[in-house]
């Protein structure tokens, strides 16, 4: 008996956004990462088209981290150089590197806007993948540091961050000026989300410029919050709303491995197994579950992780016969 | 909810003058005015005075439909005029604005709505008048629906107007209006869409905008999906997309209101 599939009709779909630039397009990539453009709820391939698979961005600092000492088994030897640090990931499989200038902070260093962008240039250098730069979290110190990045990486079309609902004007403004992306962040909260879309649109910067940071919760510490946020503003998306058609970045790798779950020892909780397993699909399992919700850029760390990831998402990919 | 655009009608005295002056510039005018209010569709009417809307009407329509990205719904009762105006329009989409509920007019209507891919708002009236109760009136929309399959156009196609009076003399009509509105939901899947004539609710009454604003919304909640209005009165445009926030169909930002007129 023939089954008709009831499917729904979606009169709008989620941006197409490319980072990255090549020779011909005015910057250095051998490679360009574009991300967007589902016109389907996620993976619901029979209601519509997903043109384009997720992506893998790996974690780089500027400065040597402490993180667990699983990640320093795998990047100790390179978490002294960014470079270094930076060509590693991409060996690991890295489609994009994420460059977190953690030095700029004034206590972790208080590196100066040229240092900063002299470190950016360097990675520029050094890589051929598409470079996203965020900032060191300090308000003012980013507002002086990110215009001058982005003006020494004019052309090579950056994803630059962060941009958030009470300090947004200087990242955007730079980023339009020296036409890169701008990495837009809210609180895991929609409504700000798409505020604050508007109002870097409002500044002149197109909303199709913009990727969308929700805030990451890992599985077990919210990943729900993430998650239903990523669902709300995929439909309205589909249903036209441009403010919330942007693509979606999930930063993964740290809030994973901030979960007990990853990190707790086996000699205090013997019942949870190995450590060195758990962890890692700790973050694999928080990645499986945004990528459901329909996250197109995921940032990690560990390259186990990564590798179950970019599995997951081929198999995901696979468009059923229906 | 859909902002069909009321202004470029021909009893407007700009309009008027433009129609006969077969001067577009007033035309032109509007349809940018309106949808920068906020318009879905922009109705065109030549008004009473045309002396004949078989020319007038297409000439409207050809000023605007390379002018505007926005759906034209085509305002007489002229079918002449109306088959004249939807191959000039030469596109699917247009609004066919429209017929009662009499079995000749659907014959004639209906089988141009499916040739030109328009809709078609059909009025709760028929020759008897206009039913006073909401069950006559679903009656009369369920006739339309019937019609539809029988003509090849989904019941989708069709925006059933219930029909609202002034409320200043006839105030026991709204209310079956709007349960008219809630009913049309559940006729057919998937249901025809509704629409009103959003003026006719404050006719000749001192206190028009906020009549029509306060109804605009309480229909919205009935599940009203277009009304023929007044998309540069930015009060009612303001109640509607706040009206659509609150019946979640919107999802909320602080500036809610200037993204609903920006599309």
């Amino acid at each position: 008996m023939a089954t008709n599939i009831l499917k729904e009709r979606y009169s709008s779909k989620i941006n197409t956004v490319t980072l990255g630039a090549t020779k011909e397009e005015g910057g250095t990539r051998t490679s360009t990462v574009t991300v967007g453009g589902d016109s389907t709820m996620p993976f619901l391939h029979f209601e519509g088209d997903m043109p384009l698979k997720a992506v893998v961005a790996m974690e780089v600092q500027d400065i040597k981290p402490s993180w667990h000492p699983l990640l320093h088994q795998v990047y100790d030897s390179v978490m002294d150089c960014p470079v270094a640090w930076a060509k590693k990931v991409v060996e690991l499989g890295a489609d994009l590197v994420y460059l977190k200038l953690a030095g700029a902070h004034p206590d972790e260093g208080n590196k100066s806007p040229e240092e900063c962008a002299k470190i950016v240039k360097d990675v520029l250098a050094a890589v051929g993948v598409p470079l996203i730069v965020v900032g060191c979290g300090d308000a003012e110190k980013d507002n002086a540091v990110l215009p001058v990045v982005a003006e020494a990486a004019a052309g090579e079309n950056l994803l630059i961050g962060l941009a958030e609902q009470d300090n947004y004007k200087s990242v955007a403004a730079a980023a339009m000026v020296h036409k890169h992306k701008v990495l837009a962040q809210s609180p895991l909260d929609i409504n700000i989300c798409k505020q604050l879309n508007i109002l870097i649109s409002e500044l002149g910067m197109s909303a199709e410029n913009v990727i969308i940071d929700p805030s990451t919760a890992a599985l077990g510490y919210g990943i729900e919050y993430t998650y239903s946020i990523l669902e709300r503003g995929r439909m309205g998306a589909l249903q036209g709303d441009k403010m919330l058609s942007q693509p979606v970045i999930c930063q993964v790798g740290y809030e994973a491995w901030r979960a007990k779950e990853a990190v707790a020892s086996e000699a205090d909780f013997p019942q949870w197994g190995s450590q060195a397993e758990r962890a890692v699909l700790w973050e694999a399992m928080t990645a499986a579950g945004l990528l459901q919700g329909g996250a197109h850029i995921m940032v990690l760390r560990h390259p186990d992780a990564v590798r179950l990831f970019k599995k997951n998402v081929e198999e995901l990919m696979v468009k059923p016969e229906i | 909810m859909l902002i069909i655009g009321e202004r470029i009608n021909g009893m407007f005295k700009d309009i008027g003058a433009a129609i006969r002056e077969h001067d577009p510039k007033p035309l032109i005018e509007w349809a940018a005015k309106q949808k920068e209010g906020g318009a879905h569709y922009l109705d065109v009417n030549t008004g009473p005075n045309s002396e004949d809307q078989t020319v007038d009407l297409p000439w409207m329509i050809n000023v605007l439909k390379d002018v505007t990205d926005l759906p034209l719904a085509i305002d007489t009762t002229d079918y002449d005029a109306m088959e004249a105006a939807l191959i000039t329009y030469g596109k699917p989409g247009a609004l066919i604005n429209s017929i009662g509920c009499e079995q000749e007019k659907i014959d004639r209507v209906f089988p141009m709505a499916a040739k030109y891919q328009a809709d078609v708002v059909c009025l709760c009236i028929n020759k008897v008048g206009i039913p006073k109760s909401a069950d006559d009136r679903v009656a009369m929309a369920m006739e339309f629906v019937a019609n539809a399959e029988a003509y090849g156009l989904q019941p989708d196609n069709l925006f059933i107007d219930p029909i609202i009076l002034p409320v200043n003399v006839a105030q026991e009509h709204a209310v079956e209006a709007m349960e008219t509105i809630r009913q049309i939901k559940m006729i057919s899947n998937p249901p025809p869409k509704t629409t009103v004539g959003l003026s006719n609710i404050s006719q000749k009454s001192p206190n028009r905008p906020i009549i029509n604003r306060t109804f605009a919304v309480m229909a919205m909640a009935a599940g009203l999906d277009s009304a023929i209005c007044d998309a540069n009165d930015d009060e009612l445009v303001d109640s509607i997309a706040t009206a659509r926030v609150i019946l979640n169909k919107d999802i909320y930002c602080d500036s809610y209101a200037k993204v609903f007129r920006q599309r």
